[in-house]
């Protein structure tokens, strides 16, 4: 066992040279040196005007991103509301991410790390844009003193200061060491919306060259001087833990260093390379204890969920007006249905690492993560050390979707392997069966719907009971109000007719009698947040059974749903944005035998889709088109925004229509991709996407528009065939009425 | 010893011959930019070329390849991202998280050795890598614009 005592030089220049010339791309702090002498040394190098901005003397403007890239186009977004007012020439713009680390010792001067739920621009677009706008004056006021000038009368415009009257002018990376010595201002305006050039401008994004060419660093390819690879495997039932393990019969096969416990749970192999670890871990006979779910089933759970649509237990009401039920006692026409949706796997196509270096009194850890806060807080946990002994170097994801934020179980796993062999990095990959098996899934959950029409096809009532599983009563308790889980009606909760972007998740329909519960139901699978949450089963159920409704009522779909939203102007806007463009009501091409209508607002942002669909005499869905639209209020990056739309649909149509995790003996059946299928290009459908940003308020993109493409492609199907799709995924199903 | 040709190079390379040529090519080699996303031959992030054939590297052993096979990872698609399927992807900003990219790129290239003038048809058969992101759509106009052929 080797004992890594390089400094941070030697591992930039071993680790450029391994990886054949390639770099990471920001400052990465090792074990040298205090944080004192890392930025004594970058600041005469870069001087930093403030946290957010650094101007090297070339004039390069590096901008420090707190929230993580992980796909999504956050990145450069919010490097676009910094440059916006800082006044800089946009292609000298670069990033870095700060550490969790220095965040703390800087008395969190960078804010939040946790980059989830759609916030990472919605909820930092002030600050950020302060930090920019902050720098400009600073660089101003520097000019002024030296030019013996006022700094109004300074201009600053595409990296350069000017003064009309004197006829002087000086770069900004010329002015920014005396900048970054000037007190900062205290009021700090920002631009008018209708002054911006680079907000609201689909520039490229400012990751995509090393993506292309393979130099991109992802946490999976990490190298550090001296580092072992780790295989890990959990108990597979969850709530098990490891009985026994027979390490003698793997000690000896090639390239093992070592056979570790991680925590009561998991077992891990330490070897020279990652198959060795894996290869090693396969063969190392181990035993379970299994616990108390052993038993469990997708099958059983399943009755417990049909329990809980009729059950007074454990129920609690999340929207309500007016008096549903006497609605539908006395209704012209009852409709009811039960829909259902099963538990979902992130699957990030990068599996789950970190790479871990323990000592005595340090620990580190490079990883992707949604959080780096989170990850530092579980780092120092693991290693029993103070925070302020630890940090989080971060690189970009490969993937998110929820599963890397609130979940750091596997820098949890990493560290505890790397205190088992101190001075040694340790880099621990999950395999894909690992990732599919210790999933933190999307929840299961079922509903029963029941809707009143009066004798002229209104809509008099509409009742929902949700049964299923909460993430918050198993992820984050203290979010839990008198034991409900409020984030369950994500997409059905109240709204405020007065203020309609109050509420993030409030429904967009004005329903004359509401009743919405849930019937709290927990499996033992530890579910998560999965992109779009809980709105995606919500849109599903809602959205499907107002056409089952609009279909009773003998009324157009289109026309139902408008009825509903008569005080919800922005929602109609994006509704009618699709039906207008994708031919509502024209006759249809092409093969094209269904169509579907979806409209929600959540994370902020209001969406709607219409899916064309046929169906082959086989029986075999093809999804021709969809047509979103979505309204987030400000829009950064039009491009971006349409590419998540259509990022969004493939995620959400793959667990619409393929994807399915389902649990026997206690464990995840599935085991990898061929088991567990996404959407794949040939089944993609063309997605035509209108962003109509209405401005006023800051919606969110990533997660919105994920729930509108599988209701709509489920109504499209039961336009074309008749035929009603109520329990996902559709895979399998006869399709036909 | 087996010997492997890599990008123009002969390397010696020290490993099991059971070993996956993906993981030679990650851990021997250091050529990280070839990826891990399943292992069996599902998601073609591990995707190489060998004697032209865009090929799965996860499903490929060191023993199985013969030293005067031509093997070709992103590395040495081009010298300085140059391939016009790179090219394409740089200026359609095809990639979200990025991580299946060097894949697609790969499987990309060869279809386009093969077929030049693909049709819609022809990039969904060979194109079936597994992007968690959604990244489909650009991958297909971006093959189109490499081809200089327009969507059908
Ligand atoms: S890693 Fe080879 S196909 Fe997925
Ligand atoms: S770009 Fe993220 S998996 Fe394809």
């Amino acid at each position: 066992m080797t004992k890594a005592t390089v400094s941070r030089r030697t591992f930039l220049a071993t680790s450029a040279a391994v990886a054949g010339g390639m770099t990471l791309g920001f400052h990465v702090p090792f074990l040298a040196g205090s944080a004192a002498a890392e930025s004594a040394e970058s600041a005469a190098a870069a001087p930093e005007i403030n946290a957010w901005v650094v101007i090297k003397p070339d004039d390069t403007v590096v901008v420090r991103i707190a929230r993580s890239e992980m796909g999504q186009g956050t990145l450069t977004g919010l490097a676009q509301l910094v440059a916006e007012e800082l006044e800089c020439d946009w292609s000298k713009v670069t990033t870095e991410y700060p550490t969790p680390g220095q965040s703390l010792a800087r008395n969190r001067v960078w804010g939040d790390f946790g980059t989830g739920g759609s916030r990472g621009i919605r909820t930092s677009h002030d600050y950020v844009r302060k930090g920019g706008a902050a720098a400009r004056e600073m660089l101003k006021a520097a000019a002024a003193a030296e030019w013996g000038v006022p700094a109004s009368e300074i201009m600053a415009a595409n990296s350069v200061l000017s003064h009309k009257a004197s006829g002087k002018t000086a770069t900004y990376g010329a002015m920014a060491a005396a900048a970054s010595k000037i007190e900062p201002p205290k009021d700090i305006k920002l631009k008018d919306p209708k002054d911006w050039k680079i907000i609201g401008k689909s520039v490229p994004r400012l990751d995509t060259a090393d993506k292309v060419t393979g130099k991109q660093v992802y946490g999976i390819d990490l190298k550090l001087p001296g580092m072992l690879n780790a295989a890990v495997k959990e108990c597979p039932v969850f709530g098990g833990k490891l009985a026994s393990m027979d390490d003698a019969k793997v000690k000896a096969m090639p390239g093992v260093k070592a056979v570790v416990k991680v925590g009561e749970t998991g077992v891990a192999v330490v070897a020279d390379t990652w198959w060795q670890a894996k290869t090693a871990l396969d063969a190392l006979p181990i035993v379970w204890d299994e616990g108390p779910n052993k038993s469990a089933s997708t099958a059983k759970f399943a009755e417990v969920l049909r329990e809980g649509l009729i059950s007074d237990k454990d129920v609690f009401v999340g929207n309500k007006n007016g008096d549903a039920l006497a609605a539908i006692e006395s209704a012209a026409v009852k409709v009811e249905a039960i829909y259902s949706t099963p538990h979902q796997n992130h699957a990030t196509l990068e599996p789950m690492n970190a790479t871990a270096l323990w000592t005595a009194d340090k620990c580190r850890v490079w990883c992707p993560t949604q959080n780096g806060e989170a990850s530092l807080a579980a780092a120092a946990s693991a290693a029993e050390l103070p925070q302020d002994k630890c940090d989080i170097i971060k690189v970009h994801l490969g993937g998110g979707f929820g599963r890397r934020g609130a979940f750091q179980d596997y820098v949890t796993q990493a560290v505890r392997i790397a205190k088992q062999m101190p001075g040694v990095p340790v880099k621990l990959v999950w395999s894909r069966e690992e990732d599919m098996a210790q999933g933190r899934y999307h929840p299961v959950t079922m509903a029963k719907l029941t809707g009143a029409l009066d004798d002229k096809g209104n809509l008099t009532a509409f009742r929902m009971r949700i049964s299923g599983q909460s993430i918050l009563k198993s992820v984050r308790p203290e979010g839990l109000v008198n034991g409900m889980d409020p984030a369950v009606f994500q997409g059905i909760a109240k709204d405020d007719p007065e203020k309609p972007t109050a509420n993030e998740h409030g429904t967009v329909y004005a329903f004359p009698n509401l009743l919405v519960d849930h019937a709290m139901r927990n499996p033992h699978v530890p579910p998560g947040f999965w992109r779009g949450v809980n709105v995606n089963q919500i849109a599903i159920y809602v959205e499907s059974f107002i056409d089952e409704l609009a279909a009773a009522a003998k009324v157009d779909a289109l026309e139902f749903r408008r009825r509903l939203l008569g005080n919800q102007p922005k929602a109609r806007a994006v509704l009618d944005a699709v039906a207008e463009k994708g031919g509502w009501g024209k006759p249809m091409t092409d093969g094209v035998m269904g169509r579907g209508l979806a409209v929600v607002r959540s994370y902020g942002s209001y969406t709607a889709a219409l899916a064309e669909v046929s169906v082959s005499t086989k029986g075999k869905l093809k999804v021709h088109r969809i047509v979103a639209a979505t309204d987030p209020g400000y829009g950064v990056n039009p491009q971006q925004i349409a590419m998540q739309v259509e990022g969004s649909f493939v995620y959400g149509l793959g667990a619409a229509l393929n994807q399915e995790i389902t649990i026997k003996d206690g464990r995840v059946e599935q085991t990898n991709f061929d088991t567990y299928q996404p959407l794949r290009l040939a089944e993609m459908p063309k997605v035509e996407t209108i962003v109509m940003p209405s401005g006023g308020w800051w919606g969110g993109v990533g997660e919105p528009t994920i729930a509108v493409a599988p209701p709509a492609v489920l109504n499209a199907i039961a336009n074309a065939t008749g035929k009603r799709i109520r329990q996902l995924p559709v895979k399998d199903q006869n399709l036909k009425a | 010893m087996a010997k492997l040709t890599v990008n123009g190079a002969t390397l010696d390379v020290a490993a099991d011959e059971n070993t996956p040529l993906l993981w030679v090519l990650r851990e021997q080699l250091g050529m990280t930019g070839t990826k891990y996303g399943c292992g069996i031959a599902q998601c073609g992030a591990c995707t190489v070329h060998i004697d032209g054939v865009a090929t799965r590297s996860c499903a490929v052993t060191l023993g199985s390849v013969k030293p005067e096979q031509k093997i070709v990872t992103i590395e040495g698609l081009s010298p300085d991202g140059s391939h016009p399927i790179q090219k394409a992807w740089l200026e359609m900003d095809v990639p979200q998280c990025g991580y299946c990219q060097t894949g697609m790129i790969m499987a990309a290239a060869a279809l386009l050795k093969d077929k030049p003038k693909p049709t819609d048809a022809d990039i969904d058969e060979a194109m079936s890598n597994i992007c968690r992101c959604g990244t489909y759509l650009r991958v297909k106009a971006a093959i189109h614009a490499a081809a200089g052929t327009s969507k059908t």
